[in-house]
């Protein structure tokens, strides 16, 4: 049975838990304002390029010409996987759900699997199970620029282009709504265009000439998915950080509430027992 | 008078949206000056100056390559990276140029030229606008043709 003492520090204990969360919450909110801000800025880029790509593709080609290297589908041998996670916890379930969608997806593939992690969740979660980590990096930050991804698609666009890996998938978590992420796994290598009807053709004046802007066009296609699958996964991130803080400030909001209740009612019991007793001797003493 | 629209946009953030009249960019086979009713047209672009102009008055921007689109009366810039002369710092400019002259003169492998030249031509091209800006706010008093603002810092 607690004392009222005992009671009145494990108020003060949720209480000052509840103003960290209730911190943290804030401090994710202002963070995931600005990521849905940059994945949001990053929209009309995407959107162009990949529409290039499409036309790009498109075009009549010579049969000798080769293709480029990063629209070639190979037969399967070596699959890549880059996944997106968190550096840091208390985000919920977000970072086990990303985990567990990426090894369920290593577990249904029939070729070996190699993993480039970029996040601490990611890599220990891998390591721990021993799955072929291929490099891992952390401490992209809040804010990452393009400068900062093109390390990682360079390495995964080098990998597919000597044949080291025949297919590359991205996993991240896709920012639905402030309420909502899902895990994600999509091809990033090789690239697959969107599919144009006739009438969406444009028909450009390519200069110098088609192969040479799809020559370098793709590098840069790839360097963004990266990037904006990165900007996804630090919106989700925030968003997902926010919403677990602000439960938890909640829920040590009701804690309160209801270790306070106990607390006056024992003050309230050792009080009626006092008088009780006061009362009782009274008695005694006059009869 | 025709306008055409131009929108200069990185993987970043959109740098500038406006209606113009005349764009000129660096094109891979040398400057492109796109005016309205221009043919649909796609080109990658060298490190270099975009120039544009409205209501008579030239602008310029820095950019360390990409692509542009023209299509009907809409001109799509896709750059690496693009600057207005108010986001460039001189001193750091200068100083890229020179670092960049130095490594062209140590004379190392050819691919290390190669880099040391692109990246002189990015150093220079942001130069040149950067003294633009200078040049013209001495001549014709601050803050003409003050660019849009809204430019995310780093």
């Amino acid at each position: 049975m607690p004392s009222v003492r005992d009671l009145k520090r494990r108020i003060r204990s949720v209480q000052n838990t509840g103003k960290v969360t209730n911190a943290m919450s804030l401090i994710a909110a202002s963070k995931m304002r600005h990521a849905q801000g940059a994945v949001l800025q990053g929209r009309p880029f995407a959107s162009k390029i990949q529409e290039i790509i499409a036309d790009l593709a498109a075009q009549p080609r010579d049969e000798d010409s080769a293709m480029h290297p990063l629209l070639q589908v190979r037969e399967v041998k070596r699959i890549g996987v880059l996944t997106l996670t968190p550096d840091r916890g208390l985000c919920g379930g977000l970072a086990s759900n990303l985990n567990r969608r990426v090894a369920q997806f290593i577990l249904a593939q029939t070729s070996p699997v190699r993993l480039i992690v970029v996040g601490r969740k990611g890599r220990d979660f891998m390591v721990r199970y021993g799955q072929d980590v291929n490099a891992v990096f952390t401490d992209l930050g809040d804010r990452p620029t393009l400068a900062d991804t093109t390390a990682i698609s360079g390495l995964l666009s080098d990998a597919y282009t000597n044949g080291e890996l025949d297919e590359v998938y991205l996993a991240y978590t896709r920012f639905v709504s402030t309420m909502n992420q899902e895990p994600a796994v999509d091809r990033l290598l090789p690239v697959t265009p969107a599919a144009l009807t006739s009438a969406q053709r444009v028909g450009y004046i390519y200069e110098p000439d088609a192969l040479t802007v799809l020559g370098s066009l793709l590098p840069r296609f790839v360097e963004m998915e990266v990037y904006h699958a990165l900007l996804e996964a630090i919106a989700s991130e925030q968003s997902a950080r926010m919403v677990a803080m602000r439960n938890a400030t909640d829920n040590s909001k009701s804690l309160v509430g209801d270790l306070t209740l106990d607390m006056n009612k024992l003050r309230q019991n050792t009080i009626t027992n006092e008088l009780l007793d006061l009362v009782g001797g009274q008695v005694a003493m006059e009869g | 008078m025709p306008t055409i629209h131009l929108e200069i946009i990185t993987a970043e953030r959109r740098v500038f949206a406006d209606d113009v009249d005349i764009v000129v960019a660096p094109g891979m086979e040398g400057q492109l000056g796109i005016l309205p009713r221009h043919a649909p047209l796609m080109t990658a672009l060298q490190p270099g100056e975009i120039m544009y102009r409205k209501n008579g008055e030239p602008t310029y921007l820095a950019v360390t390559g990409g692509f542009m689109e023209v299509m009907g009366d809409r001109v799509t810039i896709l750059a690496d990276a693009a600057e207005r002369s108010d986001e460039i710092d001189e001193a750091r400019a200068l100083a890229a140029v020179e670092r960049a002259k130095q490594q062209l003169s140590r004379r190392d492998s050819y691919l290390q030229l190669q880099e040391a030249s692109v990246a002189m031509r990015r150093a220079q091209a942001r130069l040149h606008v950067a003294q633009r800006r200078r040049s013209r706010t001495t001549g014709m008093g601050p803050g003409s043709g003050g660019a849009p603002g809204g430019g995310a810092g780093h």
